[in-house]
């Protein structure tokens, strides 16, 4: 066994992060670490690189017992370790980055020559063509990725961990990494993968660990499970339904309440597009990264104004020259990265619910204190976020959780038309199920929601329409039993006439 | 890494062109005495920002260097003065205590976890207040070694004086360079200014390299005031008042990112010179306000400012 964990404790003040959890990693093959968030997996990862220290247990590795006290010390044993934010320093050269800490010197001084020589051997058998000489950050987070991945074995080169190493890679970067994964795992390292994408998780795992709640439920050989019963592992429970039925009629009555966007767009980030929002109707958008997914909805809140373009309703021509007047006219927005769009973490959850409605109100007319206290249980309590009281602060919640209570801060303005940008992004499966039903909920009381996904399973089971977007352009809209993962794909792969040109 | 050394560029063009119009101007001014004359008017602030170029580049800053020298003049003056020890053994002396000084600041930095603006405001006026508590006037200092050191110079092909000084200046920058782009101490300090807590996780010895980075730029500064006191021959405890913020101003103008981790010793050299520049040619005018050197400094920065931004918006979009 390379690396092993028997027995390992780790408590934090009120929770017990790791709970005598056992597992075994060995060489040469591809173990990946399940569970919702605050399963534990971080806590697990944390203790092995020396990030944390455990409270009781051991780590063996090759049989030994270590006890490294930093991810120092574990890279020296033979753990490395590349986050999901990329951990090196964009403004050094390539090779720097990779030869940081034991530069070759010559007489003292560092050697150009000899270091450049250096980081091409180490990042040779990658696959990746780069000049170590330019600074990093003039490549794609994949090959970002890469390198750090290069690093971490060339410092380590036993145990390689992969903390969501392609929450920001697209599919053509994942399968890049995939294949790096594949030869490390034929040059005999032991390769812990996390990672919340369970279909990549299939794809590239010998083996399975399932954690909950700190402790260790299941370690099995993928090929022998199935998503079913590895959801009912993670989840300790059935979920209802993995895939809700399109329950949703496919067509939506257009009333007069529809909103009407003609020929709106902005060069550059979207080419202009019409789009009706009927009362009550889910529209899903599909395409993959940088197709214009999300300058679609910014152009429709109003964060990068229309450069084109007209907006009505019922009662007449709609302002949406800035976000401020989008909210007003009962627009919503939750963005992508709600670390750095959303949420404000310092702030606690009640601060953060009522902060929309505030702004619609002006600061001139506060919300009183208590009617604030009543609004901040009352999303807490329909939205079941899971914090001890009101006042904590939001940074200290789990990511579903901050999603949530971002939807209730929305909610609590009663808006008409509430846009959310991958609402179910890096959240576990259980408050992802929650947030769908939560659509539901609201769409049910008359709503009109647009849903950015890359799940395509998500999108089908959510929304009444499908609009794809390729290439900055809206090129196809799909209704009714035209919903299917198959048609979205075919839409987001069919060949543009005009690109082809 | 084009993108990252255009300001350096832009710098040197600035150097050469402004050059190239006082030329026009006044033919004299590209005599070596002119140039010999740049070097030793301007050694202290060269000096004082090699450290400051290090300081910056690590992503902090060190607003402590001016009252620095000014102590050191003091320091210097007063044991020459009340003592018969040799200059030298005072300047080792000196430089100790302003390392020293320079390591503590680093030191409160790290282990406190303080911004280096609060720790180094607090270190301005200490050595400052130092200063005054060894004496309120200017000292005066006739040591014999100070003479040597004063007439101590090489005459450079048209009759210029590339003085000891001057010389000490370039030495400065030179060392400053190898130390920044040649060494993994150098190395260590642009991977702070990148990020701490990353360079943390990549194995830099985070505390170890900021106590270092403060403790240079002490020596500097100490070192800046040696060569301020052979210049005035005094020591004041009220001199280079705001001379950290011509040191900071000639990083900035020399290309280097005020938020750190980037920019390059040569272009510090180049921005000391621009300054010194501005100031001679207002001395060749002879009609010209002393206020217009400030005044051009400070367009200056702004450009170099607005630039860094430009290249910052430039590198998101590429």
């Amino acid at each position: 066994m390379l690396l092993s964990t028997r027995n390992l404790t780790k408590t934090f003040p009120g929770t017990k992060a790791l709970d005598s959890v056992d597992f075994d990693l060995k060489a040469g093959e591809v173990h990946s670490l399940l569970g919702e968030n605050g399963a534990g997996k971080s806590t697990l990862i944390k203790c092995l690189t020396g990030a944390y220290r455990r409270d009781s247990g051991d780590i063996l590795f090759e049989g030994e017992p270590i006890s490294p006290q930093s991810t120092l010390e574990a890279q020296e044993i033979g753990i490395g370790t590349v986050y999901q934010e990329v951990n090196l320093l964009p403004n050094l050269t390539v090779a720097e980055n990779l030869t940081l800490g034991h530069q070759p010197r010559r007489f003292g001084m560092i050697s150009p020559r000899a270091m450049q020589a250096q980081a091409e051997e180490m990042l040779a058998g990658y696959g990746v063509d780069v000049d170590v000489r330019r600074s990093l950050d003039t490549y794609s987070v994949a090959v970002q990725q890469i390198v750090a991945i290069a690093r971490a074995v060339h410092l380590s080169g036993r145990v390689l961990i992969l903390d969501e190493p392609t929450a920001s890679l697209d599919s053509r970067e994942v399968r890049m990494l995939f294949d790096v994964i594949g030869d490390l795992r034929k040059r005999g390292l032991g390769i812990i993968f996390i990672s919340h994408f369970l279909d990549q998780v299939f794809e590239i795992s010998d083996t399975l660990t399932v954690l909950r709640n700190g402790c260790h439920i299941a370690t099995r050989p993928a090929a022998e499970v199935d998503r079913m019963e590895l959801i009912t592992l993670m989840l300790g429970h059935e979920l209802d339904e993995e895939k809700p039925d399109r329950g949703l009629s496919s067509e939506v009555e257009g009333t007069g309440d529809a909103i009407r966007f003609k020929g709106i767009g902005r060069r550059g980030k979207i080419a202009p597009f019409d789009l009706t929002v009927h009362k009550g109707e889910v529209i899903g958008m599909a395409g993959l990264l940088g197709s214009g997914r999300t300058e679609s909805a910014e152009v429709l809140f109003g964060a990068t104004p229309a450069d084109s373009g007209t907006v009505e309703d019922a009662n007449g021509a709609v302002d949406l020259r800035n976000p401020r007047n989008a909210i007003a006219a009962g627009f919503a927005f939750a963005p992508e990265d709600r670390k750095t769009d959303g949420i404000i973490a310092e702030l606690s959850v009640r601060e953060n619910i009522i902060l929309a409605l505030q702004a619609r109100r002006g600061w001139a007319r506060p919300i009183p204190q208590a009617e604030q206290m009543r609004m901040a249980d009352e999303y807490i309590e329909r939205l079941d976020i899971r914090t001890p009281d009101a006042e904590k602060p939001v940074g200290l919640l789990s990511g579903g959780n901050q999603q949530k209570v971002i939807l209730a801060r929305w909610l609590a303005t009663n808006p008409r038309f509430l846009i959310l940008d991958e609402p179910t992004r890096g959240i576990d499966v259980g408050a992802h199920a929650e947030i769908l039903r939560l659509i539901e909920d609201v769409v049910a009381q008359g709503m009109s929601i647009l849903v950015i996904s890359s799940e395509l399973d998500e999108l089908i089971a959510v929304s009444h329409r499908v609009i794809v977007v390729r290439d900055r352009h809206h090129v196809s809209e799909l209704t009714g039993a035209d919903v299917t993962t198959e048609t979205i794909v075919r839409a987001i792969a069919a060949p543009d006439a005009e690109a082809v040109a | 890494m084009t993108i990252r050394a255009l300001p350096l560029y832009a710098t040197i063009a600035i150097f050469l062109l402004a050059y190239l119009i006082c030329y026009i101007q006044f033919p004299a001014m590209l005599s070596t005495r002119v140039i010999g004359n740049l070097l030793t008017d301007n050694a202290y602030l060269g000096i004082v920002a090699v450290g400051m170029t290090v300081v910056i580049i690590s992503g902090g800053i060190d607003l402590s260097v001016g009252s620095v020298i000014a102590f050191s003049g003091v320091f210097i003056a007063v044991i020459l003065r009340e003592t018969a020890l040799h200059p030298l053994v005072v300047f080792a002396l000196l430089l100790a205590v302003t390392t020293v000084f320079g390591a503590a600041m680093g030191g409160m930095i790290h282990v406190l976890a303080m911004p280096p603006f609060i720790v180094t405001l607090a270190g301005m006026f200490l050595a400052r207040g130092a200063g005054y508590m060894l004496s309120i006037d200017s000292v005066p200092i006739d040591a014999a070694f100070y003479d040597t050191m004063q007439d101590a110079y090489y005459l450079m092909p048209g009759k210029g004086r590339l003085t000891l000084l001057g010389l000490i200046m370039l030495a400065s920058v030179a060392a400053g360079m190898i130390m920044l782009h040649r060494t993994r101490f150098g190395t260590n300090v642009y991977a702070l200014g990148g990020g701490e807590a990353t360079a943390r996780l990549m194995g830099v010895p985070v505390g170890r390299t900021t106590v270092a980075i403060y403790a240079f730029s002490g020596f500097m500064a100490g070192l800046s005031g040696i060569v301020f006191s052979v210049y005035t021959s005094a020591g004041y405890p009220l001199a280079t008042v705001g001379v950290e913020l011509n040191a900071i101003a000639a990083v900035v103008i020399g290309g280097t990112l005020l938020t750190g981790g980037s920019g390059y010793m040569f272009g510090t050299l180049i921005g000391v010179l621009t300054m010194g520049l501005i100031q001679t040619y207002i001395v060749f005018d002879g009609s010209l306000s002393s206020w217009w050197t400030k005044i051009v400094i400070g367009a200056l920065l702004l450009m170099f400012i607005l630039l860094q931004k430009g290249l910052l918006r430039l590198r998101v979009s590429a």
